[in-house]
Formats: C-alpha cells, structure tokens, sequence
C-alpha cells in the first residue's frame, strides 16, 4: 500500500509524458528537418574548396548557378550573354593545363600548378575556369575570382532543374520534382476518385449487408500491402503494360506512376468516403424516395450532395497518401527529374528524390541540405493537407 | 364519404417481430385522420405501408390488402411504384430538406419524374411554397441552401416540397414533434387548410394536436388497432379501457 | 398532375445501368487486389524453400536465401514495437483516461493525426538527423528500431484510444466504487476488458512496420550483408529493402527476379497473415479496432 503511494504518481507522470510523446516527436521533426533545411539556403552551389576565376580584364563580377552550368555546358558562348563584354568564353580546365606544360615545368609535386594556371590564364581574356581553391587562391595575378550567387528560396523554388551533382555549379529548383509530384498524384486521384466513389456508394447504399460484410475486409486489405511490393508489382507488370500499350521506349512514366499510386490510394478514397455517405439520414432518402425518385435518383442528386465534405475530405487525403508515397514512385516512374511535359515521359516526385539521391549525398553537404530542404517542402505540403482535411471535416459538424 | 384508402387484415413482420396485427380500418377521403398510441406500437409503421415505404427495409413480410382507390397496392407491378410515390406524399418527424438550394427542394419531385418546363416549375414551386404559408418568407431566397433556414420554416418546405408533385395523400409522422409551439401553430394551420383538397393522415404524440386538427382518430397498441372512429367520440367517449387510459395519460 | 411515362422506365434503366457500373467497379477493384495477390503468391511460391528462407544469398543475390534480410526484419519489428508499444499505449491512457477534454486534449489529438499524416521519407530524414547522427547510432538496428517505432506510434495511440473508448463506463465506476484509485482502475479493470483490443492494433502495426522501406533506407538497411548482425549497433538487411535493391539497382536485376518474387511473397504472406490473425482475434473477442 505504502509502495503504490509512491508508484503510482511516477506512472501517471510516465503517462502524461507519453501522451505528449506525439507532439514532442512532430516539435523534433520540424526542428531536424528544418534546421538541415534552412542551411541549405545562403550556401554557394559551387563545390566547397573550389572557386570559379575569370581573366583579370572581365568585366563580369557575379554569376548564377544557371548561368555558369550554361557556361560549362556551351550552351552560352559569348561574355555578353551574361552582361560582359563581346567575348567568346573560353572554358579551361586543369586537364588543359596539366597537357599545355611538360611535368617538369609542372614541377614533380605540382608545386607550379598555380603558376602555371596563371601564365596560361593571362594569354586568355575570354577564359573562365573551375579550380581547388588551396592551389589558386591568393596565388593567380591574371585571373580574379567570381562571385556566385548563393542558394536562395526563390532559386530554389524556381529553377527549373535539379541537377545536384552537376559541377562546377549544382543546380537545385525544385520545379521538376514538384510539379512531377503533383502530376503523378493529381492524375492518380483522377483515376482514383471515381472509381473509389462508385465502389464507396456500391459497399454503402446499393450491396446488401452480408456483401458489404466481405468486401470491406478485402478492400481494406489493400491498404495493408507495403508499398515496396507495389512498387514491384508495378515493375513488373504496369510498367511493361503501360510501355506496350502506347508503344514508348521506356514504361517507367508518370502514368505508370499515377496508375500504382492510385491502386494504393482506393482504400483512403474508399473507406473515407463510404463513412461520409453512410451519416446521410435516413429520413432523407426516404424522402427522396417518397417523391417518386429512383434509388439512383436518391444517390446521386441526395446523398452524394449530402456527403460532398467527406468525398473531399477523401480525396484531399488520397492526394496526401500518392505525394508522400516514395517507394513506389520511386520505383515506377522512371526518376528523370526534367520538367514534366506529358504522362507518358518519366517524372521524379519528391520522395523518391530525397529516396534515391540521401544515399548518395554526402553528409552535411550542399546536396545533402537541398534534399532536408525537399524534406521540408514535403512536411509544409502534408501538413497543408492535414490542415485542409480538418477544415473540410469539421466543416460538416 | 368514401374511404380514400383501405386495410384489411394487414399483418406485417420485421423478420421474427410481428409489427401490425390484422389491421382493418378505412380512412376517409379528404379528411384528418390522426393516429396515436403509445411508442413502439406501430404507428409509423402503419402510416409507411401506404407509400411502400416498408419495402426498403430487408426482411419485411406483409400479408393482407392495402386498398388505395381501391386497388390493392402490394399487387400492383413495380414499374407503378413511382406513380404510387408520386400519389403519396410524405412529411417525416425532423425537418430533412435536401441539401440543395430553397427552391431546388421544392423543384425537386418535379425534376426527378421527368418534369423539365422550367416555367411550369418555376409556376408550381411558387403556388406550392404559397400554399404551405412559406412564400412571402423564402422569396428573395429562393436559391439559398435550405439548411439557412429555421426548423418551422424547413418543415414548411418540406410539406411543400411534398406538395409540389400534386399528391393526393398526405402521409405526417409527428410533423410537429420537432418545432416549437408557434411553428406547431402554423402547421396545424397548414393541415387544416389542406384537408379540403388532400387526404392526411397524421401521427402524433400530443392528444391536444389530434384534438385540434383530426377528424378521425385510431389508436394504435402493442401493434393492433384498438379502436377507431370520429376523433370528438374516441376523446369523449371511447368505447375501450385501453383507449380510455392513454388518453387519459395514465399509461404511454 | 401526369408525368410522363417513359421517364420512369429510363429511371429504371439509368439506375440499373449505375448500378451495374458500381457493382462492376467494386468487383473489379477487390479482383485487382486478388490479381495482386495471385500474382505474387504464383512467382513466388515456386521459390519458396526451406533453404530459401533460412540460406545466406550468394553469388550478387542472384543466388541462395533471404535469411538476413527476415531475422533483419524481426530485428526491426522487434525493436520498433519494443519502443512504439509501451509509449503508444501510455499516450493512448492519457488521452482516453486522463485528458479530459479541453485543449489539451485537441492538441494531442492534432499531432497524432499529424504523426499519422507525415509520410514514411520523412521519418527517414528525420531518423537519420537525430539518430544516426546527432545521437551518435550511426546506421544501425537500434536508429531503424527507434525510427520505425515513431512511425508506428500513432498507430498504436489510435487504437488504444479505440479500445479504452470501447469499454463501458460502467466498469470504471464500479471500481471507483470500490475505492480503487484510477491507475490502479485502469491496470487492474480496464486494460484487461480493452487488451484483445489494443493486441489486435498490435498487430496491425507489426503488420505495417515489417513492409515500411522508406523509414529504413538510410538509418539501418544494408544492401548485402550475408551474416547475422551481432548487436543492435549493427546495420542489417530486411525485406522490403531487399526487395527493393535486388527488383531496381544492381547489374544482374533478371537473374535475381526469383528471388525478388520470393521476397515479395514473403512480405505478402506477412501481410496476409497479419490480418488474418487481427480478423480472428478481433472475431474472437467480437469488437471491431479500427485502423486509419
Ligand atoms: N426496421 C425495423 N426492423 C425491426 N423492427 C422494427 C423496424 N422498424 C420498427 N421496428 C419495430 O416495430 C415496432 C413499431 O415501430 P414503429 O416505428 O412503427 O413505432 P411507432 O408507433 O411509430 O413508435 P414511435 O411513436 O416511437 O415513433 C417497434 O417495436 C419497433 O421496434
Ligand atoms: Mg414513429
């Protein structure tokens, strides 16, 4: 007795601290993921320990992301094109060097790499070239360093490439990824809805109740079904149909994806929408019924009307479910993080960036931050969405 | 007068349940018949038989003759059961408009058997929400949801809402039970200007309300009808003990 | 009033057509999953060996069993519902039992539905940040276990909260009635009624853990590990990652297609049998815990 009186206390203490577990492990999330996120913006996009040199005479002083992997890719040839003077630019690398002078004018440890780069540069007005920072800073007199310009929000949000690894700038909009994930789920909840809500108001208003009694379990039985084992379904038998039937070169598409992904957001849709259509009094259908309106009458121009909030409310969460889905986006539609032009092309969503790429970035580098940074645009988005449920549902109240 | 609808030996079965028990009565046309009894005894079921409503719920058994016009309407084919709808009219217990706009409501009946003129609609849901007192409030919002409006006022659109398909029965199961004593007021107004065109029938709770608006009362128990006959008797003068007490309030 | 005849008839048929399309859908939607089903269970069943499921893969996955990959997935299990179970179900007593309403209440409810909405990357993001990283666990069985169990801990919240709804009042009152305190009301009366309850939704998480890959793919998952992991220090292989690198990466993806079918039937008869067990125990003890 004694023992409880000082037992009990600490386990309605415990109690009370796990009951806030939840919100202390959201609180956490957004702090981690945030606190990666945000550094991510005000880094330079260039490789840390490199630098980026002009001729002395060049008059350009800054450059973008976008416009030095133009540069680098000769898709801008001319000095003007980024507010210099009428200059072809002359893109020069160690390589060149490295072939320009003999080992011995290199030096056995290539202590006269800087010199070297420097006399090279001088001959050159139009050259612009990408070097460790340790072998050319403070040492080149020919040449003088450019500014890039740092990862901003609206880069971030506007660029439209994602090219992480691309040197000797990276390139970070998210523009592709996210309209890609916007195209494979707003096309999978097209496909999804109707099909959902036919089935919801077939299990709610027309099956009788020993029907409805076995289908339930089986449909929701598809929400039990991991996603990796849809994604692998869809690898093996989506992927080659959707590539067979429009006749594409490859099958890994955005449709491929939105198909996967709207299998997989039919219970949601379903189960959400079934409940809504079930609080429809029943009263109202009779009295429905009572003017001489057929059943489907009722159905349509009644009972659907009546649970309109919870059908949003179904599809909002369905299109929730398909944007964080990462396995099996990642493992259908192909990963091309272009801008989306059609269904038929390969599109990368958020998740399965951050899936295919966090392996890979190294840790707490610019790419590794770009990817929390993603992470965070997903968190803001599902949390717009949980909001946006809670509002339509409680709008019902 | 004649009978507008008839019953004879109805028996009715919720599965194993024995709802109504050889239920005989006829039910005067153009006239208020109210129907009363304690929770429970059948009343409503009663009352459901004359649109098949009861058809909707599973393992409902029904045997006897519902005679309305006297043609039996459990025999007549299911491709008739609309028109049978469409001639019974029916107003439930809570206000349960549609979620659509006022006139919508009203329009409704029409619009589902077919009707598309929209002049003759627009005509029909004016004369209807007129007839059930509801016009000069609702008629700067006609296309407002019908859920803006007061508990009263829905009962009234729904009462037009059943109008508006030109019925020539009335079915009301506890249409007042819901509102307040003004509302109540108005509907009972409402039954009693009907009653010249309509044939009502009415179930009810409160004995005050059946006095007031009956011509004719039956009173239902343990799903057997007890007694029926002209309301002033049965409230005066019954002829059973069991009408007697439940009138009396000393039971139900 | 007449209303015109032939409207009624194609009432009759527009209803029948509708409901002849609703019914097809809903058919066609539960034959797509047994379609799902039948397939894996087809390709993969043939694979299915005793050797399979307890041999180490040899020769670049393309040959051998997936032994570590399932005892990594028990691990994994194991682990997460160590932590997500005990915390879940606490955090569903205070909110069933102790926050009566009020805003406390509605906040914490707010955040499980958030918990439960955040999707399985981020809690990969977010293992990796704290656990692998900032807590120093490095990939590890111990960062996947913790990880998992977060993403199963509303899970368990939710149909704790259900079961703890499900028993009658009744109860509480007669063991208050008795003098019984309320913690020892609750350990002594209402967790027995609720528990068959609360073990279904147990379930249910186990089901949900053992297939989760996202959460994994950076805080514990090994690519090919073919050994048993010696602590919870170690990385380890599982399933559904497993199905994932042998189905999308590697340079022998169709020789080592039997094994992913396996793979996948394994992850499947997981599911299968989950739920099974959940119907048969929410059948046994006649109360429904629902999910989502
Ligand atoms: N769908 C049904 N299935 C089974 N039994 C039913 C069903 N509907 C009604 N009953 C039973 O039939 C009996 C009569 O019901 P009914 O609704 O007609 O009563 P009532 O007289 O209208 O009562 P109240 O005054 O409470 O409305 C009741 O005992 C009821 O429990
Ligand atoms: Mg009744």
């Amino acid at each position: 007795m004694r023992l409880r009186k000082i037992t009990e206390p600490v386990f309605e203490r415990l109690i009370k601290i796990c009951g806030y577990s939840s919100g202390f492990i959201v609180l956490l999330i957004v702090i981690f993921l945030f606190k990666e996120g945000i550094s991510f913006f005000n880094l330079s996009p260039v490789d840390e320990g490199s630098m980026l040199w002009v001729h002395n005479s060049n008059s350009v002083q800054e450059l973008d992301a976008a416009q030095i992997k133009d540069i680098f890719d000769q898709k801008i040839n001319n000095w003007q094109t980024v507010g210099g003077k009428d200059l072809p630019i002359r893109l020069f690398t160690l390589d060149e060097v490295g072939k320009a002078f003999t080992a011995e004018q290199l030096g056995p440890k290539f202590e006269y790499l800087p010199k070297c780069i420097d006399s090279y540069m001088d001959s050159l007005p139009g050259a612009i070239g990408f070097f460790p920072e340790k072998q050319t800073a403070g040492l080149l007199k020919s040449a003088k360093a450019v500014e890039v310009d740092k990862v901003s929000f609206s880069s971030f949000i506007s660029d439209t490439e994602w090219f992480p690894t691309s040197r000797p700038a990276a390139r970070m909009g998210i523009m592709p990824l996210l309209l890609g994930t916007l195209l494979v789920s707003f096309f999978a909840i097209l496909i999804a809805l109707p099909l959902g809500l036919a089935a919801s108001i077939y299990l709610a208003e027309i099956a009788d109740e020993r029907v409805r009694k076995i289908l339930k379990p089986v449909i929701e039985l598809l929400a039990g079904i991991p996603s990796v084992v849809y994604g692998f379904f869809g690898l093996v038998v989506i992927v080659p149909f959707v590539q067979n039937a429009f006749n594409l070169p490859v099958g890994e598409t955005a449709l491929a994806g939105s198909i996967v992904l709207a299998i997989m957001a039919l219970p949601t849709i379903i189960t959400v929408s079934e409940d809504a259509l079930r609080t429809t009094p029943r009263a109202m259908k009779e009295a429905s019924l009572a003017l001489g309106a057929s059943k489907w009458q009722t159905i349509r121009k009644v009972i659907v009307p009546y649970a309109a909030s919870g059908i949003t409310a179904a599809a909002i969460l369905g299109i929730g479910r398909a944007i964080g889905e990462t396995m099996a986006a990642l493992m259908v539609t192909g990963n091309s993080a272009i801008m989306p032009h059609s269904l038929l092309q390969p599109v990368r969503t958020i998740p399965a960036t951050i899936a295919a790429e966090l392996g890979e970035a190294p840790f707490g580098g610019l790419h590794f931050k770009a990817l929390f940074a993603l992470g965070c645009i997903l968190f803001i988005i599902t949390l717009i969405i949980n909001l946006l449920v809670e509002r339509v549902s409680a709008k019902r109240r | 007068m004649s009978n507008k609808i008839e019953t004879i030996d109805v028996n009715l079965h919720y599965g194993d349940f024995h709802a109504l028990k050889d239920i005989s009565l006829g039910i005067p046309e153009n006239s208020v018949t109210a129907l009363i009894g304690p929770s429970g005894c059948g009343k409503s079921t009663y009352l459901r038989l004359f649109n098949r409503m009861n058809d909707l719920i599973p393992e409902t058994r029904i045997t006897g003759k519902v005679l309305l016009d006297g043609e039996n309407i459990y025999k007549i084919k299911a491709n008739k059961i609309d028109a049978l709808r469409r001639n019974v009219g029916m107003v439930f217990q809570k206000p349960n408009p549609f979620p659509k706009s006022i006139f919508e409501n009203v329009a409704y009946g029409l619009r589902v058997n077919g009707i598309t003129d929209k002049s003759f609609i627009e005509g029909q849901v004016e004369k209807t929400l007129h007839q059930a007192a509801l016009w000069d409030e609702v008629k700067d919002k006609l296309k407002k949801s019908a859920f803006e409006l007061s508990g009263g006022q829905q009962q009234r659109l729904c009462i037009a809402r059943a109008l508006a398909i030109e019925p020539s029965i009335i079915l009301m199961d506890e249409p007042a039970s819901a509102l307040d004593p003004i509302s109540t007021g108005k509907i009972e107004d409402l039954i009693f200007e009907l009653k010249a065109q309509y044939t009502i029938v009415i179930v009810t709770h409160n004995m005050q309300q059946a006095g007031r608006v009956s011509d004719y009362t039956g009173f239902f128990y343990l799903g057997s009808l007890i007694e029926f006959g002209k309301t002033r008797k049965i409230f005066t003068n019954p002829s059973k003990q069991e009408t007697e007490n439940y009138i009396s309030g000393r039971f139900g | 009033m007449t209303f015109p005849e032939s409207n009624d008839r194609r009432k009759k048929i527009g209803q029948a057509v509708m409901f002849g399309l609703s019914k097809g859908i809903s058919y066609g939607i539960v034959a797509l999953l047994f379609l799902i089903l039948f397939f894996i269970i087809k390709q993969g069943i043939g694979v299915i060996s005793w050797e399979f499921l307890t041999a180490m893969p040899t020769d670049g996955m393309t040959k051998g069993g997936i032994f570590p990959a399932i005892i990594g997935t028990l691990y994994l299990v194991g682990g997460s519902m160590l932590f997500a179970f005990p915390v879940g179900v606490m955090a569903g007593i205070y909110v069933h039992e102790y926050a009566v309403s009020g805003p406390m209440k509605r906040f914490v409810n707010m955040m499980t539905n958030n918990l439960a909405g955040v999707p399985s990357i981020i809690f990969g993001l977010f293992g990796m940040a704290l656990f692998v990283n900032q807590m120093g666990f490095g990939a590890s069985i111990l960062a996947g276990s913790l990880t998992l169990g977060l993403l199963a801990l509303p899970i368990v919240i939710r149909t704790t909260e259900e079961s703890l709804k499900s028993v009658d009042d009744t109860f509480r009152q007669a063991s208050y009635a008795l003098g019984g305190s309320k913690l020892y009301t609750i350990r002594k009366v209402v967790l027995p009624i609720a528990l068959p309850n609360i073990l279904t939704g147990l379930i249910l998480a186990v089901g949900r853990v053992s297939g989760e890959t996202a959460p994994i793919l950076f805080t514990v998952a090994a690519y090919f590990l073919p050994r048993l992991p010696n602590s919870i220090m170690d990385q380890c292989m599982a399933l559904p990652y497993h199905l994932y690198v042998i189905s999308t990466s590697g340079t022998q993806i169709e020789a080592s297609r039997p094994i992913a079918y396996g793979t996948a039937f394994v992850l499947v008869a997981i599911v299968l049998i989950v739920n099974i067990l959940a119907a048969l125990l929410r059948n046994y003890f006649g109360k429904k815990v629902k999910m989502n």
